[in-house]
């Protein structure tokens, strides 16, 4: 019986790839660790080895298919002995090979629970640009990378350091290609040392540069938090004005997938708590550039917190040359009457499949994407509750001093009496992530858990 | 009693010694006075004195050009007079009134001249370290000339992130001169106690940063070694460090038991090796200045100190808006 080489999961999150290249033809012997494919993922370009040794029987993907999935068959390796005709030529039990054309790989299909809202409600939701704006279709990443590259285009002050940011193309792709167009004056590599290097750019922002700080992920911005919080933060205050400091911190933040406790955090709340940060938790590809665009020219530091799981979905992004979305300006993504969801980040990604699903059941909820979590557009929220009378608050991060929390509090001050039910707030569960599929799937926070808490505050 | 040993001939201007030794005396009794103000409830929570470590700043300023900048820790005072800033503006900070550099939103730790390039007062431990680089980093990105100096203490050399800015600034050759203050206590924990290192600079050796330790209590020789680094750096080859040994004649902060030395070591500090006494002996040696002139330069200093201690009683309280101005830019 040949051998099933399947489609494989070549990082935590990826769930499909292209079969960019095969090393090996029909018919050649293959041994165990011989190159045999070259598979690219969102994030690189990997090589990919043989385990078994025997003969290529067949070759079940052509070379240059995107979106094929993870686990999908791709060739058959004859063993000794075994008759390479003999093998058929779809094997039993594997579906149908996902053949996606280059040229359609940004239409590749999201997983359910991720897909946009599509359903259009009573009026029309707040795009975040005028009507008749012509718009492309882009990845998160995509629209990151263009941020940085027409800030950097526009002042050459403006500067990407990070780890493996430069020669690697970017831990996450993201700084694909900037190394080539910028250099690597404005490209820096820098070695595994974040204290030292978050230190470093904030001095360079006080000596009038403006960096752009990429943390591989936010977890690790943990060993640099004095100098984003007691360095930059603190200076513009504690200098009585005359030492600002321009830079952004950005990076993933938050769960990923099956990377564990120390891999999985939200960091929303924690930069949210600090006067003098700014803080940016975009869910959109057009959020995502407009408001990367606007950090990069905010005199103040500003913390970006990305998400690596969004990083390859696909949105419409205006097709103009300079769009930028102003801080503290929330987005209602879906207009709805009778309570009012918010949330920020991927958390929208929940919030949006709840009101879609809790339409089917009558209950028409209106979503407010927050963007930036300081400054904080209250106004947009107290106003929606005030229609609404009824509130849930969704992110990702734990459940003792939530941004949750702080909207309760807010929304109990300035519209208590607006208020049918008390304001529910749905988080992460109050553990360390764990490493077990089942278990983190329950640590996350849940669609079921958003319309369940819907549900009870409109007492149904 | 000790002796002060007899100072060694010097070729160095008239000029330069008057200055050097009008601006050690000026930080001194700046500082003096500072201390009577915390002792008056003038000046609260910290206030960490610079005394007895004078030549320090003031031979590495005379090896600075105008934009070359300065970065330190909390005990700051000195760096600050010696960069030019107005001693008004520092004491009304001390006393945290609406003169002060910061408006009195800093205090004593946290004080910034953009126009004197002093970067800061900095209250934790070593941060000022990849600061500096960074400062370093972007006059380096800019195109020009210009040298950061990174000061920071015995205490501070053991904090990780000084070698990880080592790292990168050699990495990086960044113009940049790494100035250990070693007066021999971090708080009351003598570097024997702390390290098995029997030099501070020595330590760069690891990432490839040339160093040396310099006699911080010789001012003369502090410029010298100033020059030697600001060379090095201006040149393109990178970081250097230079080792001040010195001394610190009062406590840590201002509530210091001083239970970790002896006033006997204290004492012989200040007889043998006083910063100010040298250079008032080459002075009078030379036949540069009399004791009348030297009286005289001290009256004026007094005077300079005694206005600025006024003007940071009278200067008024921080406008109450000023609770809420200068979060954002």
């Amino acid at each position: 019986m040949a051998t099933e080489i399947l489609m494989p999961a070549l990082s935590p999150t990826m769930e499909e790839g292209t079969l960019a290249k095969w090393l090996v033809k029909e018919g050649d012997k293959v041994k165990s660790g011989q190159i045999i494919a070259e598979i690219e993922t969102d994030k690189a370009t990997m090589e990919f080895e043989a385990v078994d040794e025997g003969t290529v029987a067949r070759l079940l993907v052509a070379e240059g298919t995107a979106g094929v999935k993870v686990n999908t068959p791709i060739a058959l390796i004859a063993g000794d002995g075994e008759s390479t005709a003999t093998v058929p030529v779809a094997p039993p039990g594997a579906g149908p090979v996902a053949v996606v054309s280059d040229q359609a790989q940004a239409m590749i299909v999201p997983p359910a629970s991720m897909k946009p809202a599509m359903a259009i409600p009573d009026e029309a939701p707040d795009m975040g640009w005028p009507a008749g704006t012509p718009v492309k279709t882009m990845t998160v990443r995509e629209a990151l990378r263009e941020a940085m590259a027409e800030e950097m285009r526009a002042d050459a002050n403006v500067f990407l350091m990070g780890e493996e940011v430069g020669e690697y193309q970017g831990a996450y792709k993201i700084s694909q290609g900037l190394l080539d167009e910028f250099g690597t004056k404005r490209v820096i590599d820098t070695p595994i040392t974040e204290h030292g290097f978050a230190g470093l750019a904030v001095g360079a922002a006080f000596g009038g540069l403006r960096p752009i700080v990429e943390f591989m992920t936010f977890n690790f911005s943990m060993q640099a938090i004095d100098h984003i919080i007691n360095s930059a933060a603190k200076t513009l205050y504690m200098s009585g004005g005359q030492m600002g400091c321009p830079i952004v911190f950005r990076g993933p933040n938050g769960a990923a997938a099956r990377v564990g406790a120390q891999h999985s955090q939200d960091y929303a709340a924690w930069y949210a708590h600090v006067p003098g940060l700014k803080v940016v938790m975009p869910y959109t590809a057009a959020d995502a550039k407009g408001l990367l665009k606007t950090a990069i020219r905010d005199p103040n530091p500003v913390i970006f917190l990305e998400n690596e799981i969004l990083y390859g979905r696909s949105f419409e992004v205006p097709d103009l040359p300079d769009y930028t979305v102003p801080f503290g300006k929330a987005r209602i993504a879906r207009v709805g009457s009778d309570v009012t969801i918010v949330s920020f980040g991927i958390g929208m990604a929940l919030a949006l499949d709840a009101a879609e699903a809790l339409s089917k059941d009558g209950i028409s909820a209106e979503v407010i994407d927050l963007r930036t979590l300081r400054p904080l557009d209250y106004d947009t929220v107290i106003s929606s509750v005030m229609k609404t009378n009824r509130c849930v608050t969704v992110e990702e991060g734990w459940p003792v001093g939530a941004i949750g929390n702080h909207l309760s509090a807010t929304i109990m001050t300035r519209a208590f009496d607006y208020l049918d039910a008390p304001v529910l707030n749905c988080t992460g569960k109050d553990v360390p992530m764990p490493y077990a599929a089942n278990l983190e799937k329950l640590a996350l926070v849940t669609v079921a858990e958003v319309i369940a808490a819907v549900k009870s505050v409109c007492y149904r | 009693m000790a002796t002060r040993k007899a100072p060694e001939t010097s070729n160095i201007s008239k000029d330069d010694l008057l200055a050097y030794y009008r601006e050690m005396l000026l930080i001194r009794r700046f500082e003096e006075k500072a201390g009577q103000l915390y002792g008056m409830g003038l000046i609260g929570g910290f206030c960490h004195l610079y005394i007895g470590q004078e030549a320090v700043v003031v031979g590495l300023e005379a090896a600075a050009k105008t934009g070359d900048k300065r970065i330190t820790s909390y005990r700051d005072h000195g760096h600050m007079l010696a960069c030019g800033m107005d001693p008004k503006g520092v004491m009304a900070e001390l006393t945290g009134r609406s003169g002060g550099y910061s408006r009195g939103k800093g205090g004593s730790m946290h004080m910034f001249s953009k126009e004197k390039h002093f970067y800061g007062g900095h209250g934790i431990v070593a941060a000022q370290v990849p600061l500096g680089a960074g400062l370093a980093f972007a006059d380096k990105y800019l195109g020009n000339d210009n040298v950061t100096f990174t000061y920071f203490g015995d205490g501070a050399a053991n904090q990780g992130q000084v070698y990880e800015t080592y790292n990168m600034a050699e990495l990086w050759m960044l113009p940049v001169i790494f100035v250990i203050e070693n007066n021999q206590y971090a708080m009351g924990t003598s570097v024997k106690r702390s390290t098995k290192s029997t030099t501070l600079f020595g330590r760069g050796t690891a990432y490839g940063i040339p160093g040396e330790q310099v006699d911080g209590m010789d001012v003369l020789a502090v410029k010298a070694a100033g020059d030697k680094a600001v060379a090095h750096c201006r040149a393109g080859k990178g970081p250097y460090i230079l080792e001040m040994m010195t001394y610190r004649y009062r406590g840590h902060s201002m509530s210091d038991p001083a239970k970790y030395r002896t006033r006997e070591e204290v004492q012989k500090m200040r007889d043998e090796k006083d910063a100010i006494e040298h250079v008032r002996d080459l002075l009078l040696q030379a036949g540069h200045a009399s004791d009348e002139d030297l009286k005289a330069i001290d009256r004026d200093i007094k005077e300079r100190v005694n206005e600025a201690a006024e003007f940071s009683k009278e200067s008024p309280e921080a406008d109450l808006s000023e609770l809420w101005t200068d979060i954002y830019a």
